[in-house]
C-alpha cells in the first residue's frame, strides 16, 4: 500500500514537471503545445550526447555531473523550445486554433523522426544510471536517487511557482494570459515575454527527460509521444493554466495510475489515465483548482 | 521602444483564392468524373496483384480523408485519433465475421451502430469544450483503442484476427467493388457539405458564437461531424479488414491517423477533391520513393507547418459557390 503511494508520488512528481510546461504555455497563449512531449524526449538525448562527450563517469561522481547535465540540457532544450515558437507558432499568431493544432501537430513529427535520422530508430542506453541501495520507510522501498530526483522536481517546481507569483516577470506572464494587446500597450514585451515562458517551459521538460533517461536507463526517439499525452492529462485534472493545479494533477494521476496498474494490471494502465482524461472532461473539465473561464467573444 | 505588431485580421481557412484558368479547370465539376475514369481504368494498364493491392489502399484511404475531411475541413475540429474509428470498424467487421461465419456485407449494420456509438462516447463530453481539447482526448481515445485491442482475447491480442473473408474472389473485382464503394462515400461526402448541415458545419468553423447567436445549435452540428466522420472511418474499416483479411493493432497507431490527417491538410482542408487527390499521393509516394522511407515521417511533420504558414487553404482550396456570387 505504501509502495503503491511511492510510487505514484515518484511517477507523479514527473508528470507534474512536464505538465508545467504544457500549462504555462497554455495559460499564457492559449496554445497546446504538442511538441512539448517531444522536447522531454530532446532533453533525454541532449543530456545523453553530452554524457557520452564526456566519457566514463565514476560511480561517486555520478550524481554531481548529472546535476551539471541537468542544467546544460535545461539550457539547450530551453533554446530548442524558443526557436520552436519563433519558427512554428509565432508567425500564426491569430490565425484560427485549427491551423496552431496542425502546425503543433508538425512540429512534434518533425521533432520525432528528425531524431530518429539523428540518433537511429534503435532504443538508446543511457550512459549513467541511478541506482542505490533501497530502504524501507513505513513498509515502502525507496532508494536515494529515487529522493534525490523529487527533490529536484520539487526545487523546480517551487522555484517556478515563485518566479509566476511573485517576480515582475511572472506578474507580464500573468497579464498576458488575461489580455495579450492590453499587456502590451502598458508596455510589456508580449513576444519576448512568451519566448521567456517557452524557454521555461521546455527547460523544465528537459530536465524531465534527463530524469527519466538517467532513472530509467533507456531512450528512444518516441518516448515524448505517450509522456505528452499523460503530461497534458495531469494538467487537465489539476486545472489548466493553474500552476499549482497542475503540480497536484500529476502527482493525482502518478496516484491514480499506481492504483489502476494494481488492480487492473500493468497492460491496462494507459488505458485507464485516458479514461480518467475523458472522465474528467465530463465532470469537471476546468480541473481540480481550475478556474472557470468563460470564452470572450 | 516596444514594438508589437497589431495583431492580424484572422486568416480564414476556407477564403476564395483568386480565379485563374487552372483553378477553373480543378472547379469544373468534371474533375470528379475524370478521377473516377482513371480509377476505373487503372487496372487495364497495370493488373498486377501487388498494383491492385496498393490502388486498393490508396482507394481505401481516399474514403478514410474524406471522412476526416467532415470533421476537419468542414467543421474545424481536430481528431487526432481518428484511426481509432478505422480500427472500431475493421474490428466489428472482423470479429463478427470470424466469430459467427457472416459474410462481410452482414456486418456492415453492426459496424455502423458500434461506431455511432463510439463517435458519441467520445464526442458528447468533449464537444462541449473548447476545441482542442478535442484534439487531445481522441489522440488519447486512438490510444486506448488500440490498446484494448492490443489487451483483449476477442480481438486476437497483438497478432489480430486473420482469415476474415473477402467481399469477392478475385482481387480486381475487390478493387471495383471498394472504388465503387469508395466513390459513393466521397459523393455522400461532398453532399453532405453542401446540404443545410454542411453549411452548418461550415458556419461553426468560421465563427462559433456567431453561428449559435443565429440560431445553429453548435453542439448538435458538431456532433452530427464527428458521428458522420466515425461512420466513414468504420466504413472504410469493413473495406480494409476485407482487403488484407487480417488486421491486427499496427495497423491503427498514432501514425495512421497522422497520415490520414497530412492527407486532409495537404489537399484542402474542406476540398472534396483535394482532398482525394492528397490521400492518393500520400499513400502512394511511399511506394514510388522506397529510398527515402526514413526521412518520410520527417518530412510530412516539416510539411504541415510548412502549408500551415504559407498555404492553409491547401493545394486545391475549397471554394464555397456563395462567396463567388
Amino acid at each position: 500500500m505504501t509502495q503503491l503511494v511511492w510510487n505514484g508520488l515518484f511517477v507523479g512528481s514527473f508528470y507534474a514537471l512536464v505538465a508545467l510546461g504544457y500549462s504555462m504555455v497554455y495559460g499564457i497563449i492559449k496554445l497546446l503545445n504538442f511538441a512539448h512531449g517531444d522536447l522531454y524526449m530532446l532533453g533525454a538525448f541532449s543530456g545523453f550526447a553530452v554524457l557520452a562527450a564526456l566519457g566514463g563517469v565514476s560511480t561517486a561522481m555520478t550524481l554531481p555531473v548529472l546535476l551539471a547535465v541537468l542544467l546544460l540540457t535545461m539550457v539547450s532544450t530551453g533554446l530548442a523550445g524558443v526557436a520552436l515558437e519563433r519558427v512554428a507558432y509565432r508567425p500564426l499568431r491569430g490565425a484560427p486554433r485549427l491551423s496552431l493544432l496542425i502546425t503543433a501537430v508538425g512540429a512534434s513529427f518533425a521533432i520525432e523522426y528528425g531524431m530518429r535520422i539523428v540518433a537511429g530508430p534503435d532504443p538508446q542506453v543511457y550512459p549513467v544510471r541511478l541506482s542505490g541501495t533501497a530502504f524501507e520507510v513505513f513498509g515502502a522501498s525507496l532508494t536515494l536517487p529515487q529522493l534525490v530526483l523529487i527533490g529536484v522536481a520539487v526545487v523546480l517546481m517551487v522555484g517556478l511557482h515563485l518566479l509566476v507569483a511573485k517576480t515582475r516577470e511572472g506578474r507580464a506572464m500573468r497579464a498576458i494570459a488575461l489580455d495579450p494587446r492590453t499587456s502590451s500597450l502598458m508596455g510589456i514585451d508580449v513576444n519576448a515575454v512568451i519566448s521567456r515562458t517557452f524557454f521555461i517551459g521546455s527547460a523544465l521538460a528537459g530536465a524531465a527527460g534527463v530524469m527519466a533517461g538517467a532513472y530509467y536507463g533507456k531512450i528512444d526517439f518516441l518516448m515524448g509521444f505517450l509522456i505528452g499525452l499523460k503530461a497534458f492529462t495531469a494538467a487537465v485534472i489539476g486545472g489548466i493554466g493553474n500552476i499549482p493545479g497542475t503540480m497536484l494533477g500529476g502527482l493525482v494521476l502518478g496516484l491514480l495510475e499506481s492504483f489502476g496498474t494494481y488492480w487492473l494490471g500493468g497492460e491496462w494502465r494507459d488505458v485507464f489515465a485516458f479514461g480518467v482524461l475523458i472522465l474528467f472532461l465530463t465532470v469537471r473539465p476546468t480541473g481540480l483548482l481550475g478556474e472557470r473561464v468563460t470564452e470572450r467573444v | 521602444m516596444n514594438e508589437t505588431k497589431a495583431p492580424e485580421a484572422p486568416r480564414k481557412l476556407g477564403a476564395a483564392a483568386p480565379r485563374t484558368r487552372l483553378s477553373k479547370l480543378f472547379d469544373n465539376r468534371w474533375a470528379g468524373l475524370a478521377g473516377l475514369l482513371v480509377a476505373l481504368l487503372a487496372p487495364f494498364v497495370n493488373a498486377s496483384n501487388y498494383a491492385l493491392s496498393i490502388m486498393t489502399s490508396a482507394a481505401i484511404f481516399a474514403m478514410l480523408a474524406s471522412g476526416l475531411n467532415i470533421v476537419v475541413g468542414y467543421t474545424g475540429l481536430l481528431d487526432l485519433g481518428y484511426a481509432a474509428f478505422f480500427a472500431v470498424g475493421a474490428y466489428t467487421s472482423g470479429v463478427l465475421a470470424t466469430r459467427f461465419d457472416l459474410p462481410l456485407l452482414v456486418t456492415v449494420p453492426a459496424v455502423i451502430v458500434v461506431t455511432v456509438i463510439a463517435g458519441i462516447i467520445i464526442g458528447a463530453p468533449t464537444l462541449r469544450l473548447r476545441s482542442d481539447y478535442l484534439a487531445i482526448v481522441t489522440l488519447g481515445f486512438g490510444e486506448i483503442i488500440r490498446i484494448t485491442a492490443n489487451n483483449l482475447p476477442v480481438t486476437g491480442g497483438p497478432s489480430g484476427i486473420y482469415g476474415i473473408p473477402s467481399l469477392t474472389d478475385s482481387p480486381v473485382t475487390f478493387y471495383y467493388v471498394t472504388v465503387a464503394i469508395v466513390a459513393i462515400a466521397i459523393i455522400g461526402a461532398s453532399r453532405l457539405g453542401r446540404s443545410r448541415l454542411g453549411r452548418a458545419m461550415r458556419f461553426v468553423r468560421e465563427d462559433e458564437d456567431a453561428a449559435e447567436a443565429t440560431g445553429v445549435h453548435t453542439y448538435r452540428v458538431k456532433l452530427a461531424a464527428y458521428i458522420a466522420g466515425a461512420v466513414w472511418g468504420g466504413l472504410a474499416g469493413v473495406l480494409f479488414a476485407g482487403h488484407l483479411s487480417a488486421i491486427s493493432p499496427n495497423s491503427f497507431t498514432f501514425l495512421q491517423s497522422a497520415l490520414v490527417l497530412m492527407a486532409v491538410v495537404l489537399g484542402g482542408m474542406g476540398s472534396v477533391p483535394g482532398v482525394v487527390l492528397g490521400a492518393i499521393v500520400i499513400s502512394l509516394l511511399p511506394e514510388l520513393l522506397r529510398g527515402v522511407a526514413d526521412y518520410r515521417y520527417f518530412v510530412f511533420g516539416v510539411l504541415l507547418i510548412i502549408v500551415m504558414l504559407v498555404r492553409p487553404q491547401g493545394l486545391w482550396p475549397a471554394r464555397s459557390k456563395e462567396a463567388l456570387k
